[in-house]
């Protein structure tokens, strides 16, 4: 591959609602293209994690290069850069989009448009590519595509008359989708002979390697010795290694330049150093200015990750130290809690984001974790003019202290069928939500905007959304700003002790309900002692809830028949093995299962 | 000469009752004649490795062992006898259910040496005996009680159960006056506990179980009304009069010597904690491949745990509590040589900080530390 005609390459990502066929697509892409034999493809190539497997996600972005021989002999190398599909990855995507010069949009046939459909679509629109839709699933009984592409014309406004009718899962209508990306994707442009500037769209950590980093030459060239730039980072590295993505590996080659989606390695040591949407130049003959549209991503979401055995604590730091190592946005410093010992606070893009890592932490790690409550960044306007980022409630400074206080708001849009808007509309008020505009998209559907307080959303409000909806609305969301609220710290006393890793940040018309709620659920956590056990809720140090455990009046007189002592034995020991998993707060024992039980008051 | 008691399990029943999770079933006869031979022939085999023992108690238990033909209990009685030493007047009991036996049950039973019976009531109450599943009524257990006496029984237990779905306060004290009235040697009463695998189990949410203060009230009333009469509670769940508490039982707290034979019977002898197959197959399988091995007494054993100097002291403690007497500091220096300050200094002195033990020479459980008894023995576990 010495020579690269720039007018022969495609570079093209695929947008879809979460569903509707987006891997298993670029899974039949490879296929057709040929690169890889029918054997060699699992299931979803593209996603190679086990977690993202299970969840049917993409969780990081992954890119395949693959060549095709078009129908007018030609061969084209199609670069398809594959894009997380969660609102918590949204600047993720937007940096894969970036990476593309077109989009294929893939519709299911019979769900038609949802809101995240419309969201990815704008923000490949924003990226000004050129997008063609697909219609995918035709072979479903229910689907109706004729329908399904007038609401895109309708809808997004782009033509879909001759969008291609598919169902990638069978094979049907494959070939007409190559085509189509030969013909409607544009070639890239820019100069080989420019100084170098490449996007970073993405970056793992190999322990071999260092940091291998995916990018998009967009002007230059980029070989083993030049001396690579990060902008935005200001670090520099000496080039070990190029190359391109073979399906599920790394293919070095000499050089990449202008069009070409590839990887180059130069022994960095840290993800840190070549962030997401920074552009890479080279020190010698660096370009003028940096491509736009970095930005430092932030974590949104916060909480308390401490070992279920206080005595794994350095394991769990060197597994988020390692999960760092592949993951910018995960932050975490250590913490202390009372009741629950050593720990981290740790940051994440989203619930979703908090939740992987969680997972792997548990399986990859095999740590038994306890996770307070997630809470958003709360700012804390002191009355010294002091302004303070909060990310654990215990931090909060005393009232006296407190001017005012604000709190992350989200613009979001409910893609939902007209039959539930009333539902819909009523979830959001009791969020807290600000109503801004409903739309029709067709006669029975209809797209409703909100803002909405973030911590409202993180907990449960897709699963709410989606039973009061019967599964049919879809959400998406985007950070609008801060805003003035009036917000009180909840806190849990256990035998008038107040634990800390309990606490929590709520708006004070929610707190008593709250407050309520959650005495109810830990007093069927919270085992029965020797003695009662009041459990409250208080705000500001005035009790709004109370419930009570009470003494423990008796345990089994077991009738220890025939002289079976080992398994009385077995029984006593069951027992005082469930003491060892407490915690101790004062000479109350918590179980562990407490203090996650209240992060899921809404089951019920 | 070691003591050594013998418990022998029949586990065959008319039928479940619907709290019971112990190993029992009901059988047809061709079923019990072969298990009959298969336990004659674990006797013959087993008894040579008892030669230095003297067996001063056998428990028939079940199941219900009088669904046997009382000439069956007399041939193994019989075969116990032949090939165990036994001290001068052993304490031998059957448990019996009413309306499984006759007078001439009860006197061949008797005249073959069983000197006390456990019979087993749970309740005076109809409709309560209806709901446990048993397959007799009150008139029918009097009918028993009566011929048990007129066939020369003076050491009589009698079993009963509160917290029974249904019952009262009313209905329970009914109970227990109508069976004080009797003047039973002992009395057992236990708590209904749901065990996994029971019918009970499976349908508690369609039962109305007493609730915590009910039951307790229950709880409290049979000692109240049974030491009112002269009955000592001299464990957590039985009751003598002067002179008349089970040997056999106490044999289990006081961690003597003990052999199960039968079907999934559990044994300890010289710390060694073992127990017998508990499937007919595999129990008749090694009851042939034993046949023979003189020398192997492993072969009879199951599960076998050889207990730790640790473990024996959690045992010791545990065991020992469930006697109102108490362990004995003296007695737990003289086995293991050491202080039992040592060992559970601290146990003791926080359990009796939270009014769960009084100690001096002996420890033993408040009142308090009987309710929650579990709590209490776990406490005593090591590491």
């Amino acid at each position: 591959m010495a020579v690269v005609d720039q007018s022969k390459i495609r570079n093209f990502c695929i947008v879809a609602h979460i569903d509707h066929g987006k891997s298993t697509l670029a899974d039949r892409i490879i296929e057709k293209t040929g690169l890889l034999t029918s054997r060699e493809m699992q299931a979803q190539v593209l996603d190679n994690m086990d977690l993202e497997r299970e969840r049917g996600i993409t969780i990081k972005a992954q890119t395949v290069r693959t060549v095709y021989q078009a129908k007018d002999g030609q061969e084209y190398i199609f670069n398809l850069i594959d894009t997380p599909g969660h609102v918590d990855f949204n600047y993720e995507v937007s940096r894969s989009l970036a990476a593309c010069d077109g989009a294929i949009l893939v519709v299911d046939a019979a769900q038609g448009i949802e809101a995240q459909t419309l969201a990815n679509v704008y923000l490949a629109l924003d990226h000004d590519l050129d997008v063609f839709p697909v219609i995918n699933k035709i072979d479903l009984p229910s689907a109706d595509p004729e329908r399904v592409k007038n609401e895109i014309e309708d809808v997004i406004g782009i033509e879909a008359q001759d969008a291609p009718l598919i169902s990638a899962k069978n094979g049907i209508g494959i070939e007409e989708v190559l085509e189509a990306i030969v013909e409607k994707i544009p070639a890239p442009t820019g100069c080989a002979d420019n100084p170098l500037q490449a996007l970073i769209f993405d970056s793992v950590y190999d322990s071999y390697k260092g940091v291998i980093v995916f990018c998009r030459i967009m002007e230059g060239r980029i070989s083993k010795g030049t001396q690579a730039k990060m902008m935005a980072t200001g670090a520099t590295a000496e080039v070990v290694e190029v190359g391109y993505f073979g399906a599920g590996q790394f293919i070095p080659c000499d050089e990449l330049s202008a069009g070409m989606v590839g990887y180059f390695t130069a022994s960095i040591k840290n993800v840190k150093d070549t962030a997401v949407g920074d552009t890479v130049t080279d020190l010698k003959h660096p370009c003028a200015e940096p491509l736009p549209g970095y930005k430092k991503v932030n974590s949104m979401v916060y909480c308390g990750m401490y070992p279920a055995d206080g005595a794994k604590y350095p394991d769990l730091r060197d597994a988020l130290e390692k999960l760092q190592l592949n993951d910018a946005s995960l932050n975490y410093e250590p913490e202390t809690s009372i009741a629950l010992g050593f720990g981290f606070r740790c940051g994440f893009l989203g619930l979703l984001h908090l939740e992987i890592i969680q997972e792997r932490l548990e399986r990859e790690y095999n740590l038994d974790l306890v996770t307070t409550a997630p809470g958003v960044i709360y700012r804390v306007h002191k009355t010294n003019g002091e302004m303070i980022e909060l990310t654990n409630p215990s931090n909060l400074p005393d009232p006296s202290e407190i001017d005012y206080m604000e709190e992350p708001i989200v613009s979001a849009e409910i893609m939902v069928t007209t039959e539930f808007i009333g539902p819909i509309m009523q979830l959001c008020q009791e969020r807290r939500g600000r109503y801004i505009s409903t739309e029709y998209i067709e006669a029975t559907r209809a797209l409703l905007k909100y803002d909405l307080p973030l911590n409202e959303i993180i907990y449960d409000f897709f699963d709410a959304l989606k039973s009061r909806s019967r599964g049919y609305a879809s959400f998406d969301y985007e950070m609008k700003g801060y805003e003035e609220s009036k917000l009180v710290k909840l806190d849990i006393l256990i035998n008038k002790e107040e634990v800390d890793a309990l606490s929590f940040i709520v708006h004070a018309d929610s707190a008593y309900e709250r407050g309520r709620r959650m005495c109810e659920k830990l007093k069927d956590e919270i085992p029965r002692h020797l003695f009662e056990i009041p459990i409250q809720a208080a705000v500001g140090g005035k009790v709004i809830a109370r419930e009570t455990v009470r003494a423990m009046r008796k345990d089994v007189l077991a009738k220890c028949y025939g002289g079976d002592i080992t398994r009385k034995k077995k029984l006593l020991e069951k027992q005082k093995e469930g003491k060892k998993r407490m915690r101790q707060v004062g000479n109350v024992e918590i179980p562990q299962s407490a203090f996650m039980s209240v992060l899921k008051l809404d089951e019920n | 000469m070691r003591e050594l008691s013998l418990y022998v399990h029949i586990p065959f029943c008319m039928q479940k009752c619907r709290y019971c999770d112990f190993l029992s079933y009901k059988a047809s006869e061709q079923d019990k004649k072969e298990y009959v031979e298969l336990l004659l022939k674990e006797i013959e085999q087993q008894a040579p490795f008892y030669a230095e023992h003297q067996v001063i108690s056998v428990f028939f238990g079940g199941g219900t062992p009088s669904v046997l033909d009382e000439k069956v209990i007399e041939k193994i009685l019989c075969k116990l006898k032949k090939s165990f030493s036994f001290v001068a007047n052993p304490e031998i009991t059957i448990e019996v259910n009413p309306g499984t036996v006759t007078e001439e049950k009860l006197q061949i039973y008797f005249a073959a040496g069983i000197n006390r019976l456990s019979i087993g009531l749970q309740s005076a109450n109809d409709e309560e005996l209806r709901c446990l599943g048993r397959i007799h009524d009150y008139q029918t257990f009097l009918e028993t009680y009566e011929l048990a006496r007129k066939s020369g029984f003076r050491n009589i237990n009698i079993d009963l159960m509160s917290a029974i779905p249904g019952q009262s306060e009313q209905s329970y004290r009914e109970t227990l006056s109508k069976v004080l009235a009797l003047q039973p040697e002992h009395i057992s009463a236990y708590s209904l506990i749901l065990e996994e695998g029971t019918w009970f189990f499976d349908h508690q949410k369609e039962l109305d179980f007493p609730t915590e203060d009910e039951d307790r009230i229950l709880y409290e009333l049979t000692g109240q009304m049974l030491s009112d009469k002269g009955y000592h509670r001299y464990e957590i769940s039985n009751y003598a009069r002067e002179g008349y508490e089970c040997l056999h039982n106490k044999v289990y707290w006081k961690r003597g010597d003990y052999l199960g034979l039968g079907l999934g019977a559990a044994s300890m002898v010289e710390e060694v904690r073992f127990s017998n197959k508990d499937t007919m197959e595999e129990y008749r399988e090694m009851i042939d491949n034993c046949a023979g091995k003189q020398n192997s007494r492993t072969c009879f054993r199951e599960n076998i745990e050889y207990l730790t100097r640790e473990e024996q002291m959690e045992e010791f403690m545990f065991l020992g509590l469930r006697l109102t007497q108490g362990v004995s500091r003296q007695e737990f220096e003289h086995k293991f040589g050491v202080n039992i300050e040592e060992i559970y200094g601290e146990v003791l002195t926080k359990l009796q900080q939270e009014g769960l033990l009084l100690t001096d020479e002996y420890i033993r459980l408040t009142p308090y530390g009987m309710d929650i008894s579990n709590y209490v023995m776990s406490q005593f576990l090591l590491n």
